[in-house]
């Protein structure tokens, strides 16, 4: 199993300073604006992000965990179904701008089944997606994401893995893993 | 684990101790999403489901059919009363008909025991028993221990005592295998004619003194007398039924502890219960028919998962 480090936890750092910035530029004050990390793995970066965003613009922004598990199409196509894990939304999105927050951008499906799910609490305004990873060319749907950490030419064959400090690791690492 | 161990819910006796975890876990994001605005999600978007009972029911089938439309799944409902077992047809007869309009699921009550067993041999769908005869109710046992589960946040060490008509109750049996699947410590109390003879091989402790099974427990799960079943008299009279094993507010208020209150419904007042005592704050009755709902989406969702 070969693996290839892609984001340090020094370029880590500047690269999710460098996606508050942006956020911040759209979305000002954040009055208006909800950060939705989604189930199991976004969280994490959702969390990373909601920190940095509160201090930087030292206002309350709302933070949710979105799980999608009943909204995927792949149910009953699958050997081992998924585990259900935890919907957390204490506050309306009806009317808000919502920033989606996962860690890996791979075929879209997750993520249109995250729309699916979000519509199921509301209308927002706008719903805008955020990842850490990008993985080209593997899109089975539409999609694309408003801001992005790094964007990486993969294989369909490797994996994308995610390591964060507030995972239990001890620091943060995204790698490229060849499956063989 | 995130699959389970079988194919069908016939019975608490079949699966284990995980299945039970993972459907309680499962019915935790459920009861979250029974709570929303909108609630309903598209899971079972594809699948249909048979629900045939043959005996009457109202809250089991309403419960299921309910469960099946906050799964997005499509219904067909079916009971003997107006239908053409009326006519001779066999209950496999019945059933493949129905299947033969490409049903992927059957939820299935019966007056006699084994049948929805039967039907698991014979025919390819997923199979949930809603009750066979006087054998087993396993979603209700599941929904009752996911109850005291909720209530006393666990359910391993806890003392239940099931109190009334065990001969003729399918919910007692299933309730004491899920509970002692689950750590808990079980006991049936009744008056010798409603207790099975030899009861006391499952494991359970046997009392016939309701005041003593109700000091002894943390959780009463309290019976009907199932009057439509019993072809002989077991006991004298519902009123001596009641005076000997009747629970009121008094008793449980003489305990000079908290004790839990169950009842699977439908509750005959003023015999196993009163109503200041059903109605009290003991009584989770009615969290009880919420966690219903919540406990068959998860059930029926980890069966279509397996199809």
């Amino acid at each position: 199993m070969q693996k290839k480090l892609i984001l340090d936890s020094n370029l880590l750092d500047i690269t999710v300073s460098r996606l508050c910035q942006q956020l911040i530029e759209n979305h000002n004050t954040f009055s208006d604006t909800v950060i939705i990390g989604m189930q199991p793995r976004g969280i994490f970066l959702a969390e990373l992000i909601h920190k940095r965003l509160e201090k930087d613009t030292k206002s309350n922004i709302p933070l949710g965990y979105l799980d999608v598990t009943f909204h995927r199409d792949d149910f009953r196509r699958r050997d081992e179904p998924i585990l259900p894990r935890e919907n957390r939304i204490p506050f309306i999105i009806e009317g808000k701008n919502v920033v989606l927050v996962d860690d890996v951008l791979f075929t879209g499906r997750t993520v249109r089944a995250a729309m699916d799910a979000l519509i199921a609490f509301g209308r927002p305004e706008k719903v805008e997606l955020l990842v850490m990873i990008d993985r080209k060319y593997n899109r089975e749907l539409p999609i694309a994401p408003d801001y992005v950490g790094r964007t990486v030419n993969t294989l369909a064959s490797q994996r994308v893995l995610v390591e964060l400090q507030a995972q239990g690791h001890k620091q943060n690492k995204i790698w490229l893993i060849n499956k063989d | 684990m995130s699959k389970l161990s079988q194919k069908h819910l016939l019975g608490i006796k079949d699966i284990t101790r995980d299945d039970i975890e993972l459907i309680f876990e499962t019915a935790d994001t459920f009861k979250e999403v029974l709570n929303r605005p909108i609630r309903k999600v598209p899971s079972l978007r594809d699948v249909t489901i048979a629900n045939i009972f043959f005996e009457n029911s109202t809250r089991t089938r309403l419960s299921f059919e309910l469960a099946e439309k906050r799964l997005s799944a499509d219904v067909i409902n079916f009971s003997a009363s107006n239908s053409s077992v009326k006519k001779g047809e066999t209950l496999l007869d019945t059933v493949n008909n129905i299947l033969a309009m490409k049903v992927d699921m059957v939820v299935i009550r019966h007056a006699s025991p084994g049948a929805p067993h039967y039907l698991a041999r014979h025919i390819n769908a997923n199979i949930v028993n809603a009750g066979d005869g006087t054998h087993e109710h396993p979603t209700q046992a599941l929904l009752d221990t996911y109850s005291i589960r909720e209530r006393l946040g666990s359910v391993s060490g806890k003392k239940v005592a099931i109190i009334g008509d065990i001969l003729h109750s399918r919910v007692a049996l299933s309730n004491i295998f899920a509970l002692q699947k689950m750590g808990a410590k079980v006991m049936v109390c009744g008056p010798p004619t409603l207790l099975p003879k030899f009861i006391g091989q499952l494991g359970v402790q046997v009392e016939f003194d309701v005041r003593k099974a109700l000091q002894w427990c943390d959780v009463a799960n309290v019976l009907r007398i199932q009057l439509e079943r019993q072809q002989i008299k077991y006991f004298p009279s519902l009123r001596e039924y009641s005076l000997y094993y009747g629970i009121d507010r008094k008793m449980l208020d003489e305990l000079q502890k908290p004790v839990v209150l169950m009842h699977p419904g439908p509750i005959n007042r003023g015999v196993e219960i009163s109503s200041d005592a059903a109605d009290s704050p003991h009584s989770i009755i009615l969290d009880q028919v919420e966690n219903g709902v919540a406990i068959r989406m998860a059930v029926l969702y980890l069966l279509a998962a397996r199809p």
